[in-house]
């Protein structure tokens, strides 16, 4: 890949936390290299605690790499760039006190969207995720799968080329999941947007990314990449398919170790 | 507080009701039945003739507006106090670990113990009331601003700053509406405490003031007006702290 295809390039980063010799002393990230492309849909996956939330962190310019760097767009980053990435939590990050269509507003209003902008940019972008009929409610008065895809709204109206995702659908339960997923490969397959996203679910990893990049234990460093041959949107019968399940047990067979954290953890 | 939120219905609100009259007719038959002596508790139905005569009189006002002038500057100074340190207190951690256990150690000795320091200080007249009232209703609201600011959700934070809050924008949309509720609960807090130490110093060590005025009808064993006064500062209390309640409650309702 030229450096002119890649939406994110990745040079060696490594991180710890904590000084060497401190009881606290982590080394989270291990000399990771990556690009990313332009459109692309990638998929972190690796044991708990293997450095790929900060891996996800250091790509957006929320955390600052102990070595090593990341250049989105040509340019290193140094700190969040709103104009070119938006995040999606795993917690609920939406704001309590607001409505659903004042926390997309809000996002908007902090990007700099110009005012006139906001109105239809947040109709378009509730009606995207279906939730154009409960623009007025707040967030507790919604389901944690609802309220994800009013975070997935807020995201999208903010019209960034790069979307960071951390375990965005990692609190919610596996139905809601499966639903939340099918949806997304829709939505994306309609958009350009370059995606980073962090899950502990193989099935969602296969189902949703091009590629997939597997992590090892701490320090995490990427294992492997696996490619995803399959156009988007995702059928869902893709996940009854042989090559489904081939690329599932690849995964699994990479990730043993995990795996059993992830049943003990009843995810 | 949870409970505020649920109505007692029309049964507790009687029972609420039945509770104060019976106290009253429980006065009314000590006084009148029972021989209870009237200096030490005169009668409910004299005073009630001596409030009325208060109230037609107006000669309340000087003392009223001494203890309202008090309360309102000690209160002013306090909030302005309060909040603005307990803002700068709560940025970091470290600062939080320093001030909340001091400010809380204060809190809970009986400050009032030092108005004749405040007295020797202030003078005998509005001033050592003003500074002894700021000073107690300073630690609630100096503590709820510290705990409201200071346990803001960080993914919030994070998630205003990925999406390019500035920091105005981050104290206006995220920090303020999330600590308001819990930083008003301690401005009531404060204003409550605020009149309880004033009026309770005035009868103490004062000039004038209502607390003054009802020592001085004590001592002077008018028991019906002394009475009446205290029924009227009970009902100015409870005026007070019902606009503080009413404003309170718009307060989280606009945050």
């Amino acid at each position: 890949m030229t450096s002119r295809d890649a939406a994110v390039r990745i040079k060696s980063v490594s991180h710890q936390f904590g000084e060497a010799g401190d009881a606290q002393f982590v080394r989270a990230l291990a000399d990771t290299s990556l690009d990313i492309a332009r459109g692309e849909l990638l998929c972190l996956i690796g044991p708990s605690g293997c450095g790929k939330s900060t891996l996800l962190n250091v790509v957006g310019g929320l955390m600052t790499p102990s070595s090593g760097g990341v250049e989105v767009a040509g340019k290193p980053v140094r700190g969040p760039r709103p104009r070119d990435i938006a995040f999606i939590f795993q917690e609920n990050a939406l704001f309590p006190w607001n409505t659903v269509i004042e926390n997309v507003r809000l996002g908007m209003l902090f990007q700099g969207v110009p005012k006139a902008e906001h109105e239809t940019r947040a109709k378009k972008s509730l009606e995207a995720v279906g939730l154009a009929e409960f623009a007025n409610h707040y967030p507790a008065q919604l389901s944690g799968g609802m309220r994800q895809r009013a975070a997935l709204a807020r995201a999208l109206s903010l019209e960034t080329d790069i979307l960071l995702m951390d375990e965005p659908f990692g609190a919610l339960d596996e139905q809601t999941r499966m639903i939340l997923g099918e949806d997304l490969s829709v939505l994306l397959s309609r958009t350009e947007k370059t995606i980073v996203f962090v899950t502990h679910s193989l099935g969602e990893a296969v189902f949703l990314a091009d590629r997939v990049a597997v992590f090892s234990a701490r320090p995490g460093t990427i294992k492997k990449i696996i490619k995803v041959d399959e156009p988007h949107p995702r059928n869902p019968e893709f996940v009854t398919s042989e090559k489904f399940t081939a690329l599932r047990n690849e995964l699994y067979a990479l990730l043993h170790d995990e795996i059993r954290k992830t049943v003990a953890e009843g995810a | 507080m949870e409970f505020r939120k649920e109505r007692v219905g029309a049964g507790g609100r009687a029972v609420q009701i039945g509770f104060l009259l019976a106290l009253l007719a429980l006065w009314y038959l000590a006084t009148n039945r029972w021989g209870v002596n009237r200096l030490l508790l005169p009668n409910p139905i004299a005073v009630w003739h001596q409030l009325v005569d208060v109230l037609r009189s107006g000669e309340f006002w000087p003392d009223l507006r001494v203890t309202l002038t008090e309360l309102a500057a000690a209160f002013s100074l306090s909030l302005t106090f309060g909040t603005t340190i307990g803002f700068f207190v709560s940025r970091t951690g470290y600062t939080i670990r320093v001030f909340d256990p001091l400010f809380a150690g204060i809190y809970s000795i009986p400050i009032i113990l030092f108005l004749p320091l405040y007295v020797l200080f202030f003078g005998l007249g509005p001033a050592s009331k003003i500074a002894l009232g700021a000073t107690i209703s300073f630690f609630p609201i100096v503590l709820s601003t510290i705990a409201g600011f200071g346990n803001v959700d960080r993914v919030l934070v994070t998630a205003a700053r990925a999406m390019g809050a500035s920091n105005y924008q981050l104290f206006r949309y995220v920090l303020l509406p999330a600590a308001l509720p819990v930083i008003l609960g301690g401005i009531r807090m404060g204003f409550t405490v605020a009149l309880l130490s004033i009026i309770g110093s005035e009868t103490l060590a004062s000039l004038a003031g209502l607390g003054h005025h009802i020592v001085q009808l004590a001592e002077g064993m008018d028991m019906p007006r002394m009475f009446a006064y205290i029924a009227f500062v009970v009902v100015i209390a409870a005026l007070l702290n019902g606009i503080v309640s009413f404003l309170e409650a718009r307060g989280r309702r606009h945050a």
